[in-house]
């Protein structure tokens, strides 16, 4: 085919290409058509849809994270604070080999071991992409060395954030409690309780005692900031701001001096120690012994800390005054007492004989008094202040375990004594039904012998026998046992004191049945009582009970004797006490773990609390030391 | 004495095509501005001087003679082959592409000259076989545009070798190269395809992918094209006003003052703007498309037709490539992208309309 042919004619060539350049000149006119077309769709039509994608793009909220409140004592002296550190944090989403970056890291700063473990630790709780410490309180130059070096370290991150500290370290640590890093658990909690909003940017949460339970008090509202930023994700500048509102400080009913004294005076021993206002429930001294550095908690405890605090077979972390149950003893007996008086059983003037032992009729089994072959004529008074067992033992019998239970739960045994942190267990105020329910077994007789005197099936905590303790000194009125005393609001800085509710207003036993009590507990501090040794001296009046729990069973016959028995298997000593016995202040409950006699161990250590608080003395007055044959009350079944 | 001064200057500028260039490229100075961040003048005047340059040539090759620059347009045509064949044999590898001769004093890239080379050859060629041009002239036509492009595409620099291709293919279809022909060749690419993409870099198809579906790797292929669209999309139709885009200010539109630029302007200046934008290339092309039209040889016509229709192609390639409906090829935005050695290509191009509008009269003669 000769195209040529066609175009020779130089006219018709012409208007070819003119024809050409005309249909050149309307498909240009189409695309521009199509591409106006296009811009109109995506400027006119979409433009909402691409507005909204390029203020996302450029606009990014950061939430502002409010300080925590502080926790103070009575007296103003710090428990719980805030202090500004450097932090470097590495979000391991954004490192591919995080273990050797931290290798070349040890190489610009120091990372210890500790540190590594605690973060392998941290990273196996928590998810990739969070932002995790490697390291805590760094140093301005190691801050300096790190920034010179930070181009090698992606992924890695300077910040500058508060951190909780526990200026008390261990003291008061059970009551205080401690914050650490937002777990699973807690964020569960915290969605169930619709405040994932107040915790962006948050990630400590309180854990336990005060901290735990006042957490929505602590945390305070969270502020958040809206930051122009460009594609590298830099802050350009802010755009609006609202300000966080910082927690608010707890100001708590703990006496810290009081809490130290009363710790100290454990010494090496374990237990735990309850002190409260009668009249409130206001908890001035709260002691679990051993207690931690709560302080270890806050970035996340390394493993070796962590297996040291929870294997130890001291179990310091146990708050052993909310969660040890332990068999009352002897100081049950005044609530027995009451319980004799509130029944209408036994006079206060009638007296029983006491051979040394009681037995069920018609059965050999002797329960046998502390004392070998008794304490003569004992009456009610006589009961409470050499500590008779075996007038107890009848009384039960007399009562009823129903009855006794019945009288025992208006003091609080057996339920929560509703103290206001967490994890307090209720303690075990037998009945017949309580033992249906919990062994498929009907109660026995015998079984009714023990709860008497405190054993057998009956358990309490500190906390509840501290409480029962108060309404003996309050004049039989309920009390909750409480930790916060008021709220100073941080806006306004205005201290506002909490009411505490679930106390009682009528007393629940009468005034006479009170008075012959606390009369046979004044003397229990005095020359003939259990505790008169501990009370020695004192210028003011005590009243008080004591009692031993035993840790291992005895058989019939069997002698205790504290040399041939492990240690960990001496009894337990307890003691409750108020003073002044007149008008009341202070009433608390003593737990000494294998203390062995409440008179000798756990005595002292109310006595020292009490001088200090009554009498202001730092140091508590000498005390003779305890002789070896001195009354003890101690029940051998 | 100044009137004479621009007359000298002037003589053989066109006017309308003048004023329409030098809107659009005033234009270009202010999106410029914008673009480099706002605050800094650095790239304007850089832009600056980059026009001076530009314009020195379009004043030249205005004064080229079209008889003048058919004798020369074989001549560049092979020094421009030759150099291309250099750089495959020792040119500078940069970014991964082969496409810069280092010649001691300086580096340069060949397939600049070819955009002006390519053109003027075909033109030229059949201007020589105006007497009867046959089926085989198109093969060899073919062959003079295919080698290059060829060379260019292996570079690999897929953008320049399709401009290229088109401006070669421009000047054959002014040729009156036959529907039929046309029928057959676009059929046989068709069915070429399947090889071509066997053919293609990794990142060109995934260009093609990107464009179907930019979602699918919004961070990586994607980003380019889902935030120019989001910046075009935003402006709506006022705008967001100069120096106010977000998308453009805050760094989120890539490559900003060069091949995407587009993408500032839509949003700061809105549908308004890119409708301005689109009348002054209208303007721009309908004044190439009249010289074409009334040029009085086959050479200056052919060289007319096919230089204008290349810069259609310049704008509506990066044109569509911002707004998502052409794949992304590195095409800058003609006279508005940062940049000299595209902008003097252009300029150049626009000097030898000049020259072909001005020097009618006296070849008619």
């Amino acid at each position: 085919m000769i195209v040529g042919q066609a175009l020779r004619d130089p006219q018709r060539e012409l208007s070819v290409f003119r024809g050409r350049i005309f249909l050149g000149a309307f498909l240009i006119l189409v695309a521009f058509g199509l591409l106006l077309a296009r811009f109109t769709w995506l400027q006119v039509f979409q433009r909402e849809y691409y507005h909204t994608l390029a203020e996302a793009n450029r606009i990014s909220v950061v939430p502002v994270v409010p300080n925590r409140g502080l926790i103070l004592d009575r007296n103003g002296e710090v428990l719980a604070a805030n202090y500004s550190a450097y932090t470097l944090e590495v979000t391991p989403s954004k490192v591919p080999n995080v273990e050797r970056a931290i290798d070349e890291l040890a190489t610009v700063i120091e990372v210890s071991p500790r540190d590594r473990r605690r973060f392998r630790k941290l990273q196996e709780e928590s998810k990739n992409f969070e932002s995790l410490p490697i390291r805590t309180r760094l140093t301005e130059e190691e801050v300096a060395r790190f920034a010179v070096n930070r181009f090698r370290f992606p992924g890695f991150e300077i910040k500058a954030r508060l951190f909780r500290s526990y200026p008390q370290g261990e003291v008061a640590s059970h009551a205080i409690g401690y914050i650490g890093r937002i777990n699973d658990a807690d964020v569960k909690r915290i969605d169930a309780a619709s405040l994932a909003n107040n915790y962006k940017g948050t990630d400590h949460i309180g854990k336990l005692g005060i901290e735990g339970a006042y957490e929505k008090e602590l945390h305070g509202v969270t502020g958040s900031e809206q930051v122009e930023i460009d594609a590298g994700g830099r802050a350009i500048r802010a755009l609006a701001r609202s300000e966080p509102i910082s927690g608010n400080n707890l100001i708590v009913t703990l006496d810290l001096k009081l809490q130290k004294i009363a710790e100290d005076a454990f010494g090496d021993y374990k237990g735990a120690l309850v002190a409260m206002d009668p009249a409130t429930g206001e908890v001035l001294a709260l002691v679990s012994r051993p207690g931690f550095d709560p302080n270890l908690f806050v970035d996340g405890i390394d493993p070796q800390n962590w297996d040291a605090l929870n294997n130890s077979p001291d179990k310091p972390l146990n708050n052993r005054a909310l969660r040890g149950q332990y068999p009352p003893g002897s100081t049950i007996k005044p609530f027995m007492a009451l319980a004799n008086l509130y029944y209408k059983k036994r006079s206060p003037e009638y007296s029983i004989p006491d051979p040394g032992f009681f037995s069920l009729p018609g059965v050999a089994h002797r329960y046998r008094d502390w004392k070998k072959g008794g304490h003569g004529s004992v009456n009610l008074h006589k009961s409470i202040v050499i500590s008779c067992d075996t007038y107890y033992y009848g009384l039960a019998t007399e009562l009823g375990i129903d009855a006794i239970h019945d009288f025992l739960t208006k003091f609080g045994f057996g339920q929560r004594a509703g103290i206001d942190i967490e994890g307090e267990l209720a303690g075990i105020a037998p009945s017949q039904e309580w033992k249906m329910q919990r062994f498929r077994q009907k109660w026995y007789a015998g079984d009714t012998v023990s709860v008497g005197i405190g054993q057998g099936y009956m358990l309490a905590t500190p906390v509840q026998l501290a409480t029962a303790t108060a309404m003996i000194a309050n004049g039989g009125i309920p009390v909750k046992p409480h930790l916060l005393r008021a709220v100073q609001d941080s806006k306004t800085q205005e201290t506002h004191p909490v009411e505490q509710a679930g106390g009682g207003a009528e007393p629940i036993v009468k005034p006479e049945h009170l008075a012959l009590v606390r009369a046979a507990m004044v003397d229990v501090t005095r020359p003939g009582g259990t505790a008169s040794q501990a009370a020695a001296g004192a210028p003011y009046a005590i009243a008080a009970k004591t009692g031993t729990a035993q840790v291992v069973g005895m058989k019939q016959n069997e002698k205790y004797d504290e040399k041939r028995l492990k240690r960990e298997h001496w009894d337990h000593a307890l003691f409750i006490a108020f003073a002044p016995a007149d008008n009341p202040k202070l009433a608390m409950a003593i737990l000494v773990e294998n203390g062995q006699h409440g008179g000798s161990t756990a005595a002292p250590i109310a006595r020292k609390v009490f001088d200090y608080f009554l009498l202001g003395k730092k140091d508590a007055a000498k005390l003779p030391a305890p002789k070896e044959d001195e009354p003890e009350d101690e029940e051998h079944d | 004495m100044i009137s004479r001064a621009f007359d000298f200057l002037a003589r053989r500028i066109d006017g309308p095509l003048m004023a329409a260039l030098a809107l659009t490229l005033a234009l270009g100075l202010t999106v410029v501005y914008s673009a480099s961040g706002g605050g800094s003048v650095d790239r304007v005047m850089g832009q600056g001087r980059n026009l001076l340059v530009a314009f020195l040539a379009l004043w030249i090759f205005a004064h080229i003679p079209p008889q003048t620059l058919m004798r020369l347009a074989l001549p560049i045509y092979l020094v421009g082959l030759s150099l291309l064949i250099g750089v495959a044999l020792f040119g500078e590898v940069r970014n991964g592409a082969r496409r810069w001769l280092n010649l001691g004093f300086t580096s340069i890239q060949p397939s600049e000259i070819m955009k002006i080379g390519v053109p003027l050859v075909l033109a030229w060629y059949f201007h020589r076989r105006e007497e009867a041009v046959r089926l085989r002239d198109f093969a060899i036509a073919a062959v003079i545009l295919v080698v290059p492009v060829g060379l260019i595409a292996r570079q690999p620099d897929l953008g320049t070798a399709l401009l290229i291709f088109a401006a070669g293919f421009f000047v054959i279809f002014l040729a009156g190269l036959s529907w039929k022909v046309i029928a057959t060749l676009t059929a046989l690419g068709l069915a070429a395809l399947p090889f071509l993409w066997s053919m293609m870099h990794d990142y060109q198809r995934r260009r093609i992918f990107t464009l179907l579906n930019p979602m699918e790797d919004p961070l990586g292929a994607g980003y380019h094209i889902i935030q120019s669209t989001i910046a075009i999309g935003s402006g709506g139709v006022l705008g967001k006003g100069w120096l106010n885009g977000t998308q453009a200010q805050l760094d989120f539109v890539p490559e900003r003052s060069t091949d995407f630029i587009l993408a500032v302007f839509g949003e700061e200046f809105g549908l308004v703007g890119n409708a301005v934008l689109i009348t002054l290339y209208v303007l721009i092309i309908a004044r190439g498309l009249m010289i074409a039209a009334n040029a009085s040889t086959v050479f200056s016509r052919l060289a007319a037709g096919a230089i204008t229709l290349t810069f259609f192609t310049y704008a509506f390639v990066n044109m569509g490539m911002v707004s998502g409906i052409l794949p992304v090829v590195g095409v800058p935005l003609p006279m508005i992208s940062y940049g000299g050695t595209a902008l003097m290509s252009i300029l150049a191009g626009f000097g030898i309309l000049m020259s072909i509008s001005t020097h009618k009269q006296l070849v008619s003669s």
